[in-house]
C-alpha cells in the first residue's frame, strides 16, 4: 500500500516501504514547459528534507528540485538523462527523479496529501 | 545644475550599513603608496589650445609600440591587423549592436559569434567554444571554477609555466569561493617541472600553459592521463593563439578545458584591454560551461538560423546557481577575431605562424651572441627568455634609451624573486624586420 505527499514546491513523493519516489508534479512539468534537462545526484548521496537533491530545466528556466524528505539517495532515474521529456509525459509515472531511503518517516506527515495539494494548485490559479 | 543624487545622510546610512567610517575606507585594498593623496594641483582655468599643447607634450614622452623595434610579449602580442579589420568591424550594424536576445532582428551578430566558435572550437582542437570572455587570464579563473563544479573537487595545482596574471586571478577568485590553490615555482626553461607528482585524489585541475610565459613548448600528453588517472581536468592555457597554426592544439593532447587570449588575432595592444578571452571543452562538459553560447538552428520556414542557446546556466535565468557571473562576452574583439582569421584563412594561419617562429628563431640566434647572454629554451614559438648578467629590467630601461623596446623583464610580474631577476622574455612577431632585430642586437651589445 503506497502513499503519495506533495510538498509546496511542486515535488510529489510516493512511499513504498522505507522507500520513497520522488519526483516533480504534473502541475510543475506544465509550468516548466518542455524539459531539456534534468541533473541527478549521486546514488548513496544524503539529503535532509529541503536540500537541493536534483535540477530541472527546460527552455524556460531551470529549478532545483527539493528532497522532500530526509534519507540517502538509493536510486535515480537515469532515463532521463537520454530523454528528459518523460517528465513532460508522464511527471508522476516514468518521469520520476530518484528514490530515496527515509530516515525519518514521521516527516511525511508534515506534507500534503492529494485533496491537500489539488486545494493548494487550485489556490494558485 | 548639479546632479548629486545622494544626500549625506543616504552616504552616511549606505557606509553605516556596511560598516565602512568614511568613503576613504573603501579603498583600504589599494597599497597605501599607490594612492594619492589630495587632489592633482591643476590650473583653475585654461584655454582648449594650451590643454593641447599640454597633454600633447606629456603624451610624447610615451614611445609608440609601433614606432621603434619592439620585442614585447608575454600575454600581449602585436601583430598586423589588416584595415579591413578595422573598417568592417566598425559598421554601425556591428558597431553598437547590444547582447542579442532577439534572434529575429540580430541574425548578423548571432552568426559571427557562431562562426567565431566554430573557429575557437578548431584552433584548440575541441568540441565547443563559448562566445568569448573578458580577457584570458578571466576565462582561466573561470575555468578552473567550472572545474570545481564537474569533478566536484576544490584543489587546483597550477603549473610555474602560467603566466603570473593569470595566477593571480585565479588565487584571486579562488580566495572568495574559499577554494585551494596549489602555485608551483616558475618553470624556468631549463629546469624541469614535476607537476605529475603533484596530482591527488582531492585535485580538481592541473592548470599548465604552452607556449608557456617563458615560451616553452609544453607536450600535455603525459599530464593529460596523469590529471584523469586521478580523475582531474586539464585545463592548457593558450596566450599567443598565433602559436597554434604551428603546434598542436591541446585538445589532440587530451585537455579538457582550453582557455586562452585571442587578442593576437584582430585585436591591437589596446593598452593592455580590451582584450578577448577564448574558452572551449569538451560536449560533455557543456552545462557546466560559463558565458555566453550560441547555437545553430532553422526557423520555422526550414531556414538556417542562429540563436543564443543554453542560457538556463546563465546568471539572468539561473541567478546565483549560474555557471558564472559573466552575462555578456567581448563581441566587438570577437568579431575583430572573426573577421581576420576568416580572412588568413588555414593557409594564411598558418603561414602567420610560420613567419613568427622564423623571425623568433631569427632573434634568438643573433641575442644567443651577445655576450654575457644565454637563450634558456629548446624549444618555443615565437617567444623566448634570456639570461642576462645582470637585472633585466635596469637593461629594459637602457634599452628603451636607445629606442629599443626589449621585452618584459620577469621581475616585473615576478618582483623580489632574484631566480628570476635577470630573466628577460623576448617576443618576435611578423611585425619585426631584420633591421628590427639588428638594431635590438646592436643596443644590448653597448649597454651590457
Amino acid at each position: 500500500m503506497s502513499e503519495i505527499r506533495f510538498t509546496d514546491q511542486h515535488e510529489w513523493v510516493r512511499v513504498d516501504g522505507d522507500t520513497a519516489t520522488i519526483g516533480i508534479t504534473d502541475y510543475a512539468q506544465e509550468q516548466l514547459g518542455d524539459v531539456v534537462y534534468v541533473e541527478l545526484p549521486e546514488v548513496g548521496k544524503a539529503l535532509t528534507a529541503g536540500d537541493e537533491a536534483a535540477v530541472v530545466e527546460s527552455v524556460k528556466a531551470a529549478s532545483e528540485v527539493y528532497a522532500p524528505v530526509s534519507g540517502e539517495i538509493v536510486e535515480v532515474n537515469g532515463d532521463l538523462e537520454g530523454a528528459p521529456g518523460g517528465v513532460n509525459e508522464d511527471a508522476m509515472g516514468r518521469g520520476w527523479f530518484v528514490k530515496m531511503k527515509l530516515s525519518d518517516s514521521g516527516e511525511l506527515s508534515k506534507l500534503m496529501d492529494e485533496d491537500a495539494y489539488k486545494a493548494f494548485v487550485e489556490g494558485l490559479a | 545644475m548639479r546632479y548629486l543624487p545622494l544626500t549625506d545622510t543616504d552616504r552616511r546610512e549606505m557606509l553605516g550599513v556596511i560598516g565602512a567610517k568614511s568613503v576613504d575606507d573603501l579603498f583600504r585594498d589599494v597599497p597605501e603608496k599607490a594612492r594619492r593623496e589630495g587632489l592633482v594641483d591643476l590650473p583653475k582655468r585654461q584655454g582648449e589650445l594650451e590643454v593641447e599643447r599640454a597633454l600633447n607634450k606629456m603624451a610624447a614622452k610615451n614611445v609608440a609600440a609601433g614606432s621603434v623595434p619592439f620585442f614585447v610579449g608575454a600575454g600581449a602580442y602585436r601583430h598586423h591587423v589588416p584595415a579591413t579589420v578595422d573598417h568592417l568591424i566598425q559598421r554601425s550594424e556591428f558597431l553598437t549592436s547590444y547582447t542579442p536576445y532577439q534572434p529575429e532582428i540580430t541574425q548578423g551578430t548571432l552568426q559571427y559569434l557562431f562562426e567565431f566558435q566554430t573557429q575557437v572550437a578548431m584552433l584548440t582542437g575541441m568540441d565547443v567554444a563559448n562566445a568569448s570572455m573578458y580577457d584570458g587570464s578571466t576565462a582561466c579563473g573561470e575555468a578552473v571554477l567550472m572545474a570545481h563544479r564537474v569533478t566536484k573537487r576544490k584543489k587546483a595545482v597550477l603549473s610555474g609555466t602560467l603566466h603570473p596574471q593569470y595566477r593571480a586571478v585565479v588565487e584571486n577568485l579562488s580566495e572568495f569561493a574559499n577554494d585551494v590553490v596549489e602555485a608551483l615555482p616558475p618553470a624556468i626553461p631549463g629546469t624541469t617541472e614535476d607537476i605529475i607528482s603533484r596530482i591527488c585524489d582531492d585535485t580538481s585541475c592541473v592548470v599548465v600553459q604552452s607556449p608557456s610565459f617563458y615560451g616553452d613548448l609544453i607536450d600535455l600528453r603525459a599530464i593529460a592521463d596523469a590529471a584523469h588517472a586521478k580523475g582531474a581536468l586539464l585545463i592548457a592555457v593558450v596566450t599567443e593563439i598565433v602559436s597554434l597554426g604551428l603546434v598542436t592544439p591541446p585538445g589532440e593532447m587530451g585537455a579538457d578545458i582550453v582557455v586562452g587570449e585571442g587578442q593576437s588575432i584582430g585585436n591591437g595592444l589596446n593598452f593592455g584591454g580590451p582584450y578577448v578571452g577564448l574558452f572551449a571543452t569538451k560536449s560533455k562538459y557543456v552545462r557546466q560551461m560559463p558565458g555566453r553560447l550560441c547555437g545553430e538552428t532553422v526557423d520555422a520556414t526550414g531556414a538556417r538560423g542562429f540563436v543564443l542557446t543554453l542560457s538556463t546556466r546563465e546568471q539572468h535565468i539561473r541567478r546565483e546557481k549560474a555557471t558564472s557571473n559573466i552575462c555578456t562576452n567581448s563581441g566587438l574583439c570577437s568579431l575583430a577575431f572573426t573577421i581576420h582569421l576568416s580572412l588568413l584563412g588555414e593557409e594564411g594561419f598558418t603561414r602567420l605562424a610560420r613567419i613568427n617562429h622564423a623571425n623568433a628563431v631569427k632573434l634568438a640566434d643573433g641575442l644567443a651572441g651577445v655576450k654575457g647572454v644565454e637563450v634558456l629554451n629548446d624549444s618555443f614559438f615565437n617567444e623566448f627568455t634570456i639570461r642576462l648578467p645582470r637585472s633585466a629590467a635596469a637593461v629594459v630601461d637602457e634599452l628603451a634609451d636607445k629606442d629599443v623596446i626589449g621585452g618584459v623583464p620577469v621581475s616585473r610580474l615576478i618582483p623580489d624573486d632574484p631566480s628570476v631577476e635577470n630573466l628577460l622574455v623576448v617576443a618576435s612577431t611578423e611585425i619585426n624586420t631584420d633591421a628590427d632585430r639588428a638594431a635590438f642586437v646592436a643596443a644590448l651589445k653597448e649597454v651590457l
